[in-house]
């Protein structure tokens, strides 16, 4: 039968093209692989090739026709015996793009993927009243979490950088080895990249890796496998195949170790739909979140800290405790002012606001605990309550989570705030060695009771 | 080092033989109507053909057992017809609908099949190396003798996450084929221009792993060199280095004007070394195979992939609510591999 080639499609972006030259002539007999013509498309010039055999029956649009618009026929191909009336014209239609057709997006709206107003979820208690409480450190929580969820998981193991012998190189992970021995507690070559990949891989295959980063500035040479493989895989796998594994470490500064060993990356991550992202203050928060993270079906990012490693806190001593994603805390209740923090930020908000009570201002304080999800609805109650935000965050001024959430505010509660809404974040400059330096390029208290002061008109 | 030669008498069977014949021709007819679909606009963005190297994985699944594992880069749909997936799936795929894989939410480099084993389907140049080291590392945990074939290009072998992978691999003996698909073009650069050494299978002798080079137009000599490196794997000796010499007749993707290299070196490969065309030969000479024979596999073929076409054109558009669904599970979905 009679077919007609059209004129190709050559990129992704081509839409129309030049034929620029026949290589074959009316009654030429062709074989799949042969050059017909040269193409220009928006690129390049291409060779166009015959798809099937069959003889060329007549040629629709000159060499040297400029603006031929994709799937124009350009020639009509016969096979032996047959002519060029058989052909069928015009091209069928049911071989046209989507895309060729009236567009459907613009008019059908894609479904939010949030209903409009989130509820307050920080109401409920995270432990029943009553319970016996110990004082551990974070260090001893986070430990804690791991050994716990590896005694009733065979899948979970962990694997980094001095986990094992070294006992953690912030002693993180002190005592597992002992326990559970070098098929699950795993120390890695310093390779970043390749032992986040082979994370990610373990978890396809059915494991629960916890892949430890030294440093979350380490995890900037995985962070391909971390955003291309491990978050996105679910989707483009339309549901087939998840990523249930934990990357976790201190991230943020430290003390006094230069700008390449000092940031905070919460607002990298939290950017990214199909990560979860925790970033706890206290060790309560930091136990019950790393159990949640690591029996999460999704990859989490556990952004720890190193300052914070060695403070002690109140801890549930319960078997199994622990604190759902997406629900944030609220530290102190307060009616003048909202506060809202995660991580050691808190530690600027909680000592501002305890500044800032001497003064006669009451501010509410809130630790997100989790940044993806984000409990919105906590922060929109008490902002409407208040009238007046004050976020905290060590990380850099711009796009920092406390934007995202000046954003959300504004579009959810414009009409309550009565003053703009202030960030208080780490200084748009990388981290300075000096102390004095240092000092000033984090985020401070003096400066959240500055930034309070503004917005209740102080 | 020449490549290594299959003997000159198949060590297979007729019936096997006959099976890769099909499976190669079934890769090559469903890359031709790929091809033809995007030039009409249906395959929208990148698509990477295979045409010219169908004999490197169809030799290799011959290898494979029930349970071992494949991944590989952006060139994967003769990986996905190889190891059994459906080709109506893989087409509806490209062609962005409902019916493809991935529900049109991967497209031709991320699609993947939980019950094939087949783990990708990745669009970052090597990142499937460690990723399938990793699948590899899960199976030495379970202590289930499975093998997983990590598939990368000549241009990957020059990434930096590959040599990461190989000190880890070896130092954990990991159960993993790195098979190198070496076409001798990474995109448009030659493998003379970018690549220190001539050989690539060497790569991995520093790190203590043993490789070899291989014919890849050749599919004995293909399902001879799996076998070894599956056998060597199995038995707990960790990694093994396959370097496929292999050739791309179709350009790195379909916007490629291939200036880089001659249509003559092209048309010498294809019609001296051609991978399809040998067994055809083969199948002949020996007497396995009559013309009429090999005219019904031909023609049976030819109806899979037009049916394969007519799927992907006729399956609607997904959803708009699939744009929400996927980003985060519940559960794990290939779930846990060892259960409570």
């Amino acid at each position: 039968m009679a077919t007609q080639i059209l004129m190709p499609a050559l990129s992704p972006t081509m839409e129309e093209g030049t034929l620029a030259k026949w290589l074959v002539k009316e009654g030429d007999t062709v074989s799949s692989g042969d050059i017909l013509a040269e193409i220009e498309t928006d690129k390049a010039t291409m060779e166009f090739e015959a798809v099937d055999e069959g003889i060329v029956g007549k040629i629709l649009v000159a060499e040297g026709s400029e603006g031929v618009k994709v799937n124009t026929p350009i020639a009509v191909m016969v096979e032996e015996g047959e002519s060029v009336d058989d052909a069928e014209s015009p091209a069928p239609s049911g071989d046209s793009a989507p895309a060729q057709e009236t567009p459907a997006a613009p008019v059908e709206a894609a479904p939010a993927s949030a209903p409009a107003t989130p509820k307050a979820k920080a109401v409920e208690p995270d432990w029943p009243e009553g319970t016996e409480m110990k004082t551990q450190t974070v260090r001893e929580a986070l430990r804690d979490a791991m050994a716990e969820e590896m005694r009733s998981d065979a899948n979970v193991f962990v694997m980094g950088e001095e986990v094992a012998e070294y006992q953690g190189a912030y002693k993180v992970t002190q005592g597992l080895l002992d326990e559970f021995g070098s098929k699950r507690v795993i120390d890695t070559p310093i390779t970043e990249h390749g032992f986040a990949g082979i994370g990610v891989g373990a978890a396809f295959g059915g494991l629960k890796p916890i892949v430890e980063f030294m440093t979350f500035n380490f995890a900037m040479q995985a962070i391909d496998q971390i955003i291309n493989s491990a978050a996105k895989t679910l989707y483009m796998s339309g549901g087939q195949m998840g990523c249930p594994m934990v990357f976790r470490g201190p991230n943020g500064a430290a003390a006094r170790v230069g700008a390449q060993h000092s940031q905070d990356y919460a607002a990298w991550y939290a950017m990214i739909p199909g990560l979860k992202v925790a970033m706890p203050y206290s060790a309560a928060d930091a136990k019950g979140l790393l159990k949640s993270a690591i029996r999460d079906p999704n990859p989490v990012i556990f952004l720890e800290n190193e300052i914070l490693y060695g403070r002690s806190f109140e801890v549930p001593a319960l078997d199994d405790f622990t604190v759902p994603f997406g629900k944030a805390k609220i530290w102190r209740e307060g009616k003048d002012v909202t506060i809202v923090s995660f991580g050691i930020g808190m530690q600027y908000a909680l000592e501002a606001a305890e500044k800032l009570a001497d003064e006669g201002i009451d501010a509410e304080v809130i630790d997100l605990r989790t940044l993806r999800p984000l409990d919105y609805g906590t922060v929109i109650e008490s902002v409407k309550k208040t009238n007046r935000c004050v976020t905290v965050e060590e990380g850099f001024p711009v796009g920092a989570i406390g934007n995202h959430l000046s954003a959300y505010i504004m579009q959810n509660a414009f009409d309550y705030l009565d003053a703009p809404v202030i960030n208080c974040t780490g200084k748009d400059v990388p981290m300075p060695y000096a102390a004095n330096l240092e000092k000033h390029a984090l985020v401070t208290t003096a400066e959240v009771i500055e930034a309070v002061k503004q917005v209740t008109y102080r | 080092m020449a490549a290594r030669k299959a003997a000159a008498k198949p060590n297979v069977s007729p019936e096997e033989l006959k099976q890769y014949y099909r499976d190669m021709l079934l890769i090559r007819r469903f890359e031709e109507k790929a091809g033809q679909l995007y030039g009409m606009g249906l395959i929208g963005g990148f698509c990477h053909l295979y045409i010219g190297q169908e004999a490197v994985v169809v030799g290799l699944e011959a290898a494979a057992e029930e349970g071992d594992k494949r991944i590989t880069s952006y060139r994967d749909h003769g990986h996905m017809l190889a190891c059994g997936m459906d080709p109506n799936g893989v087409m509806a795929e490209l062609t962005g609908r409902e019916g493809g894989y991935s529900k049109g939410k991967g497209g031709s480099m991320h699609m993947f099949s939980r019950e094939k084993h087949f783990y990708g389907g990745h669009g970052i140049v090597g990142a499937q190396v460690p990723l399938g080291a990793g699948l590899a590392f899960a199976d030495n945990y379970l202590e289930n003798k499975r093998v997983t074939f990590t598939y990368f290009g000549d241009g990957a072998a020059n990434q930096g996450q590959v040599y990461e992978t190989f000190n880890m691999a070896a130092l954990w003996k990991l159960p993993v084929v790195f098979v190198i698909e070496n076409n001798q073009y990474a995109m448009g650069t030659s493998q003379k221009r970018s690549t220190s050494t001539d050989d690539i299978h060497t790569r991995g002798a520093p790190f203590g792993i043993q490789g070899e080079i291989v014919d890849g137009m050749d599919v004995l000599a293909v399902k001879e060199a799996g076998d070894k490196a599956v056998a060597h794997c199995r038995a707990g000796k960790g990694p093994y280095i396959l370097e496929i010499k292999t050739y791309r007749y179709r350009g790195h993707s379909m916007s490629d004007p291939a200036k880089y290299r001659t249509r003559e070196e092209v048309q010498k490969m294809r019609e001296e070394r051609d991978c399809i065309q040998n067994v055809r030969d083969l199948l002949l000479q020996g007497k396995h195979a009559t013309e009429d024979d090999l005219k019904a596999i031909d023609k049976e073929i030819k109806d899979i992939v037009n049916a394969s076409a007519e799927f992907a054109k006729e399956s609607p558009e997904p959803a708009l609510d699939e744009l929400w669904t996927d980003i985060y599970s519940d559960d794990v979905p290939q779930g846990d591999a060892i259960e409570a």
